[in-house]
């Protein structure tokens, strides 16, 4: 019996469990964030947005997008990853995949693959749904597709990360409940850095989430926060830094096998 | 002939310090069936889970069919089917779809039709649209079976396969066990029904306190450590020994009706002939006889109270 170097069919099993297990909540999986997104609209893009200012020559309305947009796929790749790894070692269903005859990096292709495929699936039903509030432009297109993805997948792997760590659902709620979502609030998802005082300005560059958020919003409207070379290096050297905890994750196996 | 499982000096010491195996040598035979018995505790799941990659060894090495667990384990993990102890099940995924998912994860392409005969072998088929929990307790252990056939491993393991399986759905397995036996598939597993063992496997080995304490074929096992017991129905019931008989061991039972002699099967001298004269010269009559051997249960019963002792 040979056995191949690369276990795809393996890959394709933990993908496609993880897809089929977002399928049997597609309610809650898609329908809850396009309605979270309208209302986001309704609130900061309608009622308060026209009162606002342009934001560097873009309405208010279409400024926040990106921001929207991040927060969301912040948040649910966080969500889908830990839980999808979590659960398995919650219910004990682990052992089989433990058993199998997979690589950690196959295992971490599957569960985060899924997951960051999931949060940019989303990422575009909540561009559509801003699509139908405000008029909008994406200058470059491919720059904000290679930011979206890429930020999925980091987003994913710290999810991963956190399911692994975990021991129960309160800890695995409590980072993206606790420093994500207000680091992305803090971090010009909804307004521009210039518009802080200082020196608040200068604490905010602090914040990591806002090279993330200044460089998608550049790949909509070309203006950043900061140069987008400076975004980029931010987003591969998050999803570098996550690499590098996996890899240490596995090496140890640490939290996974006794 | 080379082991099919290779397992040298293992022991597993677990975090909070509990030492659940000591320095264990094992090598199981392919296509045997060996049965892995011990208290509760004794460390038998633990040597399972090792050789299956669940949980680390704190030293020693293993080997299946010849790859080391540790640094070829994808050879050694793609041989391997396990059925572990717990009913760990993912309630809301479909019968089908999780024996799918198993062979896909163990590196095979899909195979529809050997999905099928698996369900069908385990009589599942009817069952494989339902969601796992929707199925019984007996149910989900076979469904655990399929999941670990789905691959067609060559080594299958089996912690407590019969564990809350009713008598004819026991034998049932029992018979499914002999037919992969048949097809060449070596199957360890563990019990703490005896007469499974002594029904199913050709080698049996006990387990205590982390370390194995006895190794060998069954009816050797049987032979060497058996006792038989000798019944004589007695012609006329006796109300208490008679001293001339008191040089052996006896027991009188059934109100007096029979005498029971309890030998070593395998002594040059047993004793039988000497009690059967000196009976017949005292003119105590009977009208039949029977030996017993001991059954493996109460081999395995003093196996590990001498174990306890030492
Ligand atoms: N994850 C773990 N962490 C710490 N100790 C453990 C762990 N798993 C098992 N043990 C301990 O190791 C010993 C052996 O356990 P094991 O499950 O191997 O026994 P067993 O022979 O399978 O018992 P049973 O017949 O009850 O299934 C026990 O004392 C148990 O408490
Ligand atoms: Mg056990």
């Amino acid at each position: 019996m040979s056995v191949p170097a690369f276990n795809r069919f393996g890959v394709w099993a933990i993908y496609r469990f993880e897809m089929a297990r977002a399928l049997r909540t597609l309610w809650q999986s898609v329908v809850t964030p396009v309605i979270t997104t309208s209302l986001y609209f309704v609130v900061f893009g309608g009622a308060i947005g026209s009162r606002m200012h342009d934001v560097g020559g873009v309405p208010y309305g279409a400024f926040i997008v990106p921001g929207l947009i991040m927060l969301s796929l912040f948040t649910q790749s966080l969500f889908n990853a830990s839980f999808g790894i979590f659960f398995p070692k919650f219910t004990g269903t682990i052992y089989e995949v433990l058993s199998a005859p997979v690589s950690p990096f196959e295992i971490v292709m599957g569960y985060v693959g899924a997951a960051a495929t999931k949060s940019v699936i989303l990422g575009l039903i909540i561009l559509a749904t801003a699509a139908l509030f405000v008029p909008m432009t994406i200058l470059h297109p491919l720059w904000m597709a290679a930011f979206l993805v890429l930020i999925a997948l980091a987003f994913s792997l710290f999810g991963f990360i956190i399911g692994i760590w975990g021991k129960n659902f309160e800890q695995i709620q409590f980072i993206p409940m606790l420093i994500v979502t207000p680091l992305t609030f803090l971090g010009g998802a909804f307004y521009s850095t210039d518009m802080l005082p200082q020196p608040w300005r200068t604490v905010t560059l602090f914040n990591p989430v806002v090279y993330l958020v200044s460089g998608f919003r550049w790949s909509f409207y070309g203006k950043g926060d900061v140069a987008v070379g400076v975004s980029l290096a931010a987003t591969v050297g998050f999803l570098a830094l996550c690499l590098v905890a996996i890899a240490w994750i596995f090496r140890t196996g640490y939290r996974l096998k006794t | 002939m080379e082991p099919v499982i290779a397992i040298r000096g293992l022991s597993k010491r677990y975090a909070g310090g509990h030492q659940a195996l000591s320095d264990v040598d094992l090598d199981i035979a392919r296509g045997e069936i060996f049965a892995l018995l011990g208290p509760n505790g004794a460390g038998k799941t633990t040597l399972i889970s090792i050789v299956c990659g669940i949980v680390t060894p704190t030293t020693g090495t293993v080997s299946a069919d010849g790859f080391d667990i540790g640094r070829q384990y994808r050879q050694a993990r793609s041989r391997i089917g396990l059925v572990p102890q717990e009913l760990h099940t993912d309630s809301f995924e479909t019968v089908w779809a999780t024996v799918t998912f198993s062979r896909g994860l163990f590196g095979c392409p899909p195979d529809p039709a050997h999905v099928e005969k698996v369900l069908k072998d385990l009589s599942l088929w009817e069952k494989r649209k339902a969601r796992i929990m929707e199925l019984s307790g007996g149910m989900k252990r076979r469904v655990m079976i399929a999941k670990a056939l789905s691959h067609e491993p060559e080594i299958l393991f089996l912690d407590e396969p019969t564990a809350g399986v009713d008598v004819e759905l026991r034998r049932d397995m029992w018979a499914l066990v002999r037919r992969l036996r048949d097809s060449g598939v070596t199957i360890i597993l563990t019990t703490h029904y005896i007469e499974e063992a002594e029904e199913m496997a050709d080698r049996v080995g006990v387990i205590s306190k982390g370390r194995l304490i006895v190794v060998d074929e069954k009816t050797a096992l049987m032979k060497k450590l058996g006792r038989k017991t000798l019944t004589l129905n007695l012609a006329e019931p006796m109300r208490a020994l008679p001293a001339a008989l008191s040089d052996w061991a006896l027991t009188l039972k059934a109100d007096g009706n029979e005498l029971e002699y309890e030998f070593d099967a395998n002594a040059e001298r047993t004793g039988v002939p000497s009690l059967l004269r000196r009976m017949s010269d005292e003119g105590i009559a009977f009208k039949d006889l029977h030996t017993r051997q001991s059954s493996l249960e109460d081999i395995f019963v003093s196996l590990v109270h001498s174990g306890e002792g030492a």
